[in-house]
């Protein structure tokens, strides 16, 4: 890891959502472990990318960094300030810095208002709040200023999303997100429901606006080149826990988790030469529902390395070559 | 795979009336399929794919559709000149299909046996329970743990890629000639993707069935398919071997594609290339080439007529004027 400002320090994070009683007749509380226990963290003007299949917990942990939940257990330090300690008022000044970009742009921008007041939107917000000051004539220059940045001509401001495309209503998200400022967004899936050559488009976007405002990125994809391409470190979900993390070259290069191992051989490769002689591992089963308290491996069910002792306790990260963590007992023991 | 044709689509024509005017869906569509062979048509969302396969089995929810022209020769029969009782043997049994949604083609409300066994007794004569006994032997080839147990639960106890198993299962039970899959493996993680192509791959090749695999996916398509079709608004763009086209594309388009595609085996640090521009809007449509706007190359005869297909020696066919012999003034 380079040796940058760290701005977003991820511990011990935690997010169950109760799931119901057992039975009508009561006994135990069931929960689903969507979130359970990750620790990361992200270096100023860094991309982190976040991968892993549906349900894995990425949304959630995207979500409950942004305070969007209450954590149910873990600091979320942004800038020094762990957030899930703060009260509402100095929760929504800190929020100011941690922007989210969602998937579908389509359901995150409101289609009774037009681009340009989506954008102003979280302006006003703090304006409102006494938060932020701006006059008028200011906010309109940079809602201008953003929409031409994110590649709208600023005479779209008064059109409403339905008469934009899905690459040009995720500009619209991007600009909003932009518009205060802040030091770290969170982007969930931004690019996943976009065609190729939009996806394109909207990555190379992500990057210029990370050079050019030197933003940090929370990326999350669950197309494994997506992520390659965008991130500086990438972190490997499954059921809610963090498999591996390292340097995005190294987890390409050296995939140490049976699990990252398994998920980059999956994924298809546009090459016809390389496929025909490609060989995969085939997984077998479905991913489990996160819904049990897991005392072992939470890949144990699906791994085709399993060892004895990986049923006997759960393998935490640990660092085994230099920025290189992995939560797998075939490279450290049982502590 | 081999020469004989068993599916050859001439000039496909599919239009869709709304209010803003009318949708050539599918605007000349040409291509053969071969005897065991694994067809892709690749594209991204609206350019075609879906409206062409639903108009090969006459699918088309008319109105608003309507297909206006072309023919889909079936073993010498033109499936859309036939009449509705004797395309409906067709489908489901010479020609089957998958969608990316298994629940568009299951029922919810009935066991899997029932649904299984009623396509078998229907267009096999089998007898009820040699029909079951089929049901159960598709299933267990296509992956199903214990299939004589699962075949009598409901659609909703499997999971998506177990479903997905079921539908393979299911259109490949009465050993059809055709199977056309449209995005069977989109909504599916890259775990379970890997699964079902695997299975689908081994299935057809084992029962020889040929197959159109509908995807936007170049990656499933480098890995699944003999021959591709790129299609942009509503028309071929390029046609030729998989290997041929991904070494060497030649229409603008499916170079821009290729080369928008992030790539695990390639590190990051180059940019990505990309198309520029906005999908075309594919409603009255002008005579010209719908990717002028977003080409490189265009020339000014782009703007004013559609191209004419050019062919290779590899058996390749592209529609651009940049390689076309017919000059216009
Ligand atoms: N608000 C919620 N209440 C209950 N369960 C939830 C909630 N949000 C997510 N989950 C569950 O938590 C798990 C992780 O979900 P999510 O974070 O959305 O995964 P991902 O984004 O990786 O696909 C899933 O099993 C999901 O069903
Ligand atoms: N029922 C319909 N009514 C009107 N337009 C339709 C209908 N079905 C498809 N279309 C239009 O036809 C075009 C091609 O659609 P489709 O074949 O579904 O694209 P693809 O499968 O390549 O994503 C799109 O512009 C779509 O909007
Ligand atoms: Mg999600
Ligand atoms: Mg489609």
């Amino acid at each position: 890891m380079s040796d940058k400002e760290v701005l977003l320090d991820v511990k011990g994070l935690k997010m169950h959502f109760p799931a119901g009683s057992r039975s009508l007749l009561g006994g135990q509380k069931r929960f689903i472990y969507a979130v359970d226990g990750v620790d990361f963290q992200i270096r100023r003007g860094e991309t982190l990318g976040l991968v892993g299949e549906s349900g894995c917990g990425k949304s959630t942990t995207a979500r409950a960094i942004a305070q969007l939940y209450k954590p149910t257990a873990g600091e979320v330090i942004l800038e020094g300030e762990d957030l899930s300690k703060l009260k509402a008022q100095p929760l929504i000044a800190a929020r100011k810095n941690m922007q989210m970009v969602f998937q579908d742009p389509y359901a995150s921008l409101n289609p009774r208002m037009t681009s340009g007041d989506i954008i102003a939107e979280p302006l006003r917000i703090y304006q409102k709040r006494g938060i932020l000051s701006m006059t008028k004539t200011e906010t309109e220059e940079r809602v201008e200023m953003l929409m031409e940045r994110v590649g709208l001509s600023r005479f779209f401001k008064n059109r409403y999303p339905h008469e934009f495309s899905g690459g040009q209503r995720q500009r619209i998200g991007i600009a909003r997100a932009l518009a205060l400022r802040p030091a770290l967004m969170l982007c969930d899936e931004p690019v996943s429901a976009l065609d190729v050559s939009i996806q394109a488009q909207i990555l190379n976007l992500f990057k210029d606006l990370q050079d050019e405002f030197g933003l940090t990125y929370l990326f999350i994809a669950h197309d494994l080149a997506v992520i390659q391409y965008i991130s500086t470190r990438v972190a490997v979900m499954y059921l809610g826990i963090i498999a591996e993390i390292s340097g995005s070259a190294d987890l390409y290069r050296k995939p140490l988790h049976p699990y990252t191992q398994a998920l980059l051989s999956a994924a298809p490769i546009p090459d016809p030469a390389i496929e025909r002689t490609r060989k995969r591992i085939i997984l077998t089963g479905d991913v489990p529902s996160p819904d049990k308290v897991r005392t072992g491996c939470y890949f144990y069910d699906r791994c085709s390395k399993r060892m004895d002792k990986c049923a006997k306790s759960v393998p935490r990260l640990k660092e085994v070559e230099p920025d290189h963590q992995v939560a797998c007992y075939l490279y450290h023991d049982p502590e | 795979m081999t020469e004989e044709v068993i599916l050859r689509v001439k000039d496909l024509r599919t239009y869709f009336k709304t209010d803003e005017g009318t949708v050539k869906a599918v605007d000349g569509v040409s291509f053969d399929l071969h005897k065991g062979e694994t067809l892709g048509i690749v594209g991204e969302s609206g350019s075609g794919k879906s409206v062409t396969n639903l108009s090969i089995i006459n699918m088309i929810p008319s109105p608003p559709g309507k297909i206006v022209g072309g023919e889909v020769l079936f073993m010498d029969a033109d499936l859309l000149a036939m009449p509705a009782n004797k395309i409906r043997e067709i489908r489901g049994n010479k020609i089957s299909m998958i969608f990316q949604d298994p629940m568009t083609s299951l029922n919810p409300f009935l066991r899997i046996s029932t649904q299984m066994t009623e396509t078998i007794i229907l267009h096999q004569g089998l007898g009820k329970d040699e029909a079951k006994a089929k049901a159960i032997e598709m299933l267990k080839l296509a992956g199903i743990p214990a299939p004589e147990k699962r075949i009598d639960q409901y659609p909703h106890q499997f999971s998506g890629g177990m479903r997905q198993r079921v539908m393979i299962a299911m259109s490949l039970s009465c050993n059809p000639e055709i199977l056309i899959a449209d995005e069977p493996t989109s909504a599916l993680d890259v775990t379970i993707q890997a699964q079902i192509l695997d299975l689908m791959k081994d299935l057809t090749a084992r029962l020889g069935t040929a197959v159109i695999l509908i995807t936007h996916s170049l990656g499933v398509v480098a890995g699944m398919c003999d021959t591709l079709c790129v299609m942009y608004a509503g028309r071929v763009v390029e046609r030729g071997a998989t290997d041929a086209v991904f070494a060497d594309p030649k229409h603008p388009y499916t170079q821009g594609l290729i080369k928008s595609v992030p790539r695990l085996d390639v590190a990051s640090g180059n940019r990505l290339s990309s198309i520029r521009g906005q999908p075309p809007n594919v409603i009255d449509l002008p005579d010209c080439c719908p990717f002028y706007p977003r080409c490189d190359k265009a020339m000014d005869i782009c703007k004013r007529k559609y191209p004419a297909v050019s062919r290779f020696d590899d058996g390749r066919s592209v529609a651009c004027w940049l390689y076309s012999e017919e000059k216009l003034p």
